[in-house]
Parts: structure tokens; C-alpha cells; sequence
């Protein structure tokens, strides 16, 4: 598939990231072919976030192109849908689920809604469906379990029917079951409505037989492949030029050894 | 702003007669009760309405140290010889932007918020102690002064509560998202950082009409206690906001009708009403939870 193809949803040319004059990674190619899944991988504070700000136009470019679902980066684009990092929700925090929900179609325009109510609640019951919430949807959010909130987040971003969901660490804060159920949901969701992931993760194996690329960002560079040649200690060797070690236990796990002594970056 | 009448006479204890419609002609009698209602109606709804964004929010310290920042603006006002209200406002609408614009990365700097307000009020101290006759305005603007509430007070609290109102409404539903999930909201083309000062600005006038009605070291009992309960009882946004604000009407128009019978002050019954109610809330919460651990 060329860099041009317009069935790619993410192409990146010389792309360089950074805040102010101090680039985070620079020189990165890729594209990421539409109805795929991607998860980015790297050390802390290597830039995996700043990747997903980039695309969302929370942040510019320091150089190079961008180009997402074929336009310029810019906030508030309808056709991505985003679920940021972060830990739970506070457990005071008094509004349903539901309603949380019903923000990702209208909750960026000004006023009280007036009309539309119906379309709305369909919306929003349709994308609590997909996730399967219904039996907490009308519960008090900050009152569910992480499992819980990360599928009315997941509802939230697949509200406005996007064509590119962008995830920053949606497992991190959950148990390897609860971990293993989101990935299947997140990869049935999209095979359903041919959607293009990118998600940020800590750890490639609960997602291993889901992932059709993995995008590696460390030591200030991007590496994009199959996971099974990108993860491999001959090519992070190669690619980072430092001996990296990829180790694989009896139950068949990876782990990457090598790439975590990263100047950390607050921004991560 | 306001024509002082000592409170003591203004309330003059007066017994009810025990016969409701009796009673109610009573009250509404005097001038400075009809006067009363009306700005504390204006008020309560105002201060019940925006209170449920500080508790979603968790600026409910934040709302405290405006009132505290205003005390300094509304005495250092008298002291120039100007309104009161043009100090509270000015004071309460500057420290509101800069708390707004500081946004998130004020979150959790309790000690920075009163190391601030704590300086606010010794500067109140000291402009009050530059004007003589301070006593009974310091009261007034610590403590309250509905009873001696004019016309033209109502009608500017009446003009003030409108504004704060249709601002309210019309930043509702981002604001709503913003204060669940401001990066969400960011992420979907929500201006959070101008929101979250147009918040403060907002929060900055209810709490300045709210300091006649309880005065500033009891802006609390109106802003921040309504909302608090009302969240207990509604996790759907418009009934948690309704209920917010029949909580926040019904202390203030029994405060004031207690008041009027009795030798005491209004903030007391407010005040009295509110925590009253809260404890009422809490206890009958955690009665319910114990029952259902022993089923």
C-alpha cells in the first residue's frame, strides 16, 4: 500500500514531535492502512501521548506532514473518536453514564439541548448496546468498577459513529481478564463498523492476536511493522542500534528488554 | 448598596399566631420582608443552579475563597466611598478569571487558594479599620444583611441573577462535559480553558449576590450545601440542578420566615437549615447502607 493510498487513515511524512524547540521524536513514516489496528508501544515518556495529540490538533507539528483521514489535523474533528488516559473517574462524580454518553453527540455545542432529544437517546442506547453496558448504563459513573467506566468510555467515543478511535492506555488500569474482554470488544467493535484503531498500550499481550501493526516509539524514533517482525531483538536492535532483548515466557508472553532507560518526559 | 438597619430592629421578635394564612399576611406586611423574599428567591435560585457545576467540579473551596477575596474588594470599596457591590464585584470577577485561567493546574492547591484568601481577609481587616462606622458594615458583609435589602437592591439583584442565568444556560452542556472530562471534551473541540473561566466569572457574580443573602463567611450554606445534597438524591444532571435549587429556595424562605418570629438572625436559620438537612441526608444514607449489609 503506498504512502498516497487514500484507503490509508493516518499518513505521517518527516513527522517530528516536541514541545516548544525540544523535539520528543523526529523523522517519522508511516502510514496507518484504514480499517486496521494498531497498537503503539514504547518506554515511558517516549511519546506515544504526544502521537495521539498530534492527530487529535490538541498539538502541532514541530516538522513534517500530517495527514488524518485525509485532511490536516484539527480539534474537534466528528470522525474520531478518543478515549484519553487517565485513572478512574472521582466517585463523587454525580452524572449517569448515560448521560456521559449522550456528551459525545452534542456535549461540544453551546446551549441546553432543545431538540433532538430522541436521536440522541437512540445514539446513545445503540452505543451503550455495542459495549454491552446496559445493565450499569444509568448507574453513577464514578460508582462503577474500571472495567465498568472503560466501556462507557468506549461508548462515549463510538457515540458519534467515527471512522478513527484513538485509545491512550485503556488497559492499564484494569485486571487480564478485564483487560482481555476491552480487546475483544474494542477489535469486534471495529471489524463490525471497519474502523481504524490506534491504542496506546504498556503491554503487547493482551493484544498480540488482535494487532495488525505495532507502531514502536523510543530513544526519540518511530518504528512501524507486523508485530512479529517489528518485535523481534534483531530488529529492535537495528532499529534503536543498542542490543535489545525480546524474551518470551512458557505461556508464550513477550517482553522487551532494553529500551526502558529513557530520559523521562512529563509529557509522556 | 444598602440601608442598614440594624438587624435586631428589623426583626424584631414578633410571636405567630400559629394560623398559617395569619402568619404569611404578617410576614409579607413590611416592606423589608417583601424586599427579602424577593432578592433571597433571586439568590437561592442563582446560587442552587451553579452550585451543582462547583460540587461536579470540586471547586467548592474555590467558590469559598471568592467570597473571602471579595470581602477585601467590598472594604477596600467603602473606604473609596464607592458601593460595596462595585468592590465585591470587581474583586471576586478578578480572582475568578485568574483562578479559571489557572484551570487544572490549580487542582489540589488548597494551601496556595488559603494562604491567598486568609491575606484577602486581613486586607478587609485593615480597610475596615481606615473607616469609621465599620462595625455594622463588616457585619453586614461577614455575616449578611437581607433584612436591610432595598428596591433598587432588588431589582440589581434581580438584573445580576438574569445574567448569571442565560450565561448559565448557555455554556451548559460543554461545561457539563468539560467539568466530567476535560480531556474528552478538549479532544472534541471544547474551548475548556475559556470555559472554566467563564465558569469563575459566573460563579464570581452568584457568589457577590449570595454574600447580601448569608454574607461571605457563610456563602457555603447557599452554594455549596443545596448542590451537595442534591447529588445524593439525582445523578441525572437537570433533576440533581432542580432539586439544588428547591433545596437552596426552601432554606431561604423558612430561614427568613423563623427569622421573623424570632430574636436571632437570618444566616443563623439558613445556615441552620442547610447543615440540618445535610446531616438529616447523611445519616438517613448511612442507616439504609447498614440495613442492607445485614439482609
Amino acid at each position: 500500500m503506498s504512502v498516497n493510498d487514500p484507503a490509508n487513515a493516518i499518513v505521517a511524512r518527516g513527522l517530528a514531535a516536541g514541545y516548544g524547540s525540544h523535539a520528543i521524536w523526529s523523522d517519522a513514516n508511516f502510514s496507518i492502512p484504514g480499517g486496521s489496528f494498531t497498537a503503539v508501544l514504547g518506554p515511558n515518556g517516549a511519546g506515544k501521548s504526544t502521537l495521539i495529540r498530534l492527530i487529535l490538533g490538541l498539538l502541532h507539528p514541530i516538522a513534517g506532514t500530517l495527514d488524518v483521514l485525509g485532511e490536516a489535523p484539527r480539534r474537534g474533528n466528528p470522525r474520531i473518536g478518543y478515549v484519553p488516559q487517565g485513572s478512574a473517574f472521582d466517585p463523587e462524580l454525580s452524572i449517569r453514564g448515560r448521560d456521559f454518553v449522550g456528551l459525545g453527540v452534542d456535549g461540544h455545542r453551546w446551549g441546553v439541548r432543545l431538540s433532538g432529544r430522541a436521536q440522541i437517546a437512540a445514539a446513545t442506547d445503540a452505543a451503550i448496546r455495542a459495549v454491552s453496558a446496559e445493565a450499569y448504563a444509568n448507574r453513577q459513573l464514578g460508582r462503577l468498577s474500571g472495567g465498568e467506566q472503560q466501556r462507557l468510555l468506549l461508548a462515549q467515543a463510538l457515540v458519534g459513529q467515527p471512522s478513527l478511535l484513538l485509545m491512550d492506555e485503556p488497559l492499564s488500569h484494569l485486571d487480564v481478564r478485564n483487560q482481555g474482554a476491552i480487546v475483544q470488544l474494542i477489535s469486534e467493535v471495529a471489524r463490525k463498523r471497519n474502523l481504524t484503531v490506534m491504542l496506546i498500550a504498556h503491554d503487547v499481550n493482551p493484544l498480540l492476536s488482535h494487532i495488525d501493526h505495532v507502531l514502536y516509539i523510543a530513544q526519540g524514533k518511530l518504528a512501524m511493522g507486523k508485530p512479529a517482525d517489528i518485535i523481534t531483538s534483531e530488529s529492535l536492535s537495528e532499529i534503536y542500534s543498542s542490543p535489545v532483548e525480546v524474551l518470551r515466557d512458557r505461556l508464550g508472553r513477550l517482553f522487551v528488554v532494553g529500551l526502558e532507560e529513557e530520559v523521562s518526559h512529563p509529557h509522556g | 448598596m444598602v440601608e442598614l438597619i440594624p438587624i435586631a430592629t428589623a426583626a424584631a421578635p414578633t410571636d405567630p399566631s400559629w394560623n398559617p394564612l395569619d402568619d404569611l399576611a404578617l410576614l409579607f406586611h413590611y416592606e423589608f420582608m417583601v424586599h427579602a423574599f424577593e432578592a433571597g428567591t433571586v439568590v437561592a435560585i442563582v446560587a442552587g443552579a451553579i452550585g451543582y457545576f462547583v460540587v461536579l467540579r470540586g471547586s467548592a473551596f474555590a467558590a469559598h475563597a471568592l467570597s473571602h477575596i471579595g470581602f477585601a474588594g467590598a472594604t477596600g470599596a467603602v473606604v473609596l466611598a464607592l458601593s460595596p457591590i462595585v468592590g465585591l464585584l470587581a474583586f471576586t470577577l478578578g480572582a475568578g478569571v485568574a483562578i479559571g485561567a489557572l484551570g487544572n493546574r490549580l487542582r489540589g492547591r488548597d494551601v496556595t487558594i488559603g494562604i491567598v484568601l486568609s491575606w484577602a481577609l486581613g486586607l478587609g481587616v485593615l480597610f475596615i479599620s481606615l473607616y469609621r462606622g465599620y462595625s455594622t458594615e463588616a457585619y453586614a458583609l461577614l455575616f449578611g444583611q437581607i433584612l436591610g435589602i432595598t428596591s433598587s437592591d432588588v431589582v440589581a439583584t434581580m438584573a445580576a441573577g438574569l445574567i448569571t442565568m442565560v450565561a448559565l444556560v448557555a455554556v451548559y452542556r460543554p461545561l457539563l462535559f468539560s467539568s466530567v472530562d476535560e480531556d474528552v471534551a478538549g479532544a472534541k473541540g471544547v474551548p475548556v480553558t475559556v470555559l472554566s473561566i467563564a465558569f469563575m466569572a459566573i460563579l464570581a457574580v452568584a457568589v457577590s449576590e449570595a454574600v447580601q443573602v448569608v454574607g461571605v463567611l457563610l456563602i457555603f450554606a447557599l452554594i455549596v450545601t443545596p448542590a451537595a445534597i442534591a447529588v445524593r438524591f439525582s445523578s441525572r444532571p437537570p433533576v440533581a440542578i432542580a432539586i439544588g435549587i428547591l433545596l437552596a429556595l426552601a432554606f431561604t424562605w423558612f430561614g427568613l420566615a423563623i427569622a421573623f418570629f424570632s430574636p436571632h438572625p437570618v444566616s443563623f436559620f439558613i445556615t441552620t437549615l442547610a447543615f440540618a438537612t445535610y446531616l438529616l441526608v447523611r445519616l438517613a444514607e448511612a442507616l439504609r447502607s447498614r440495613q442492607r449489609v445485614r439482609v
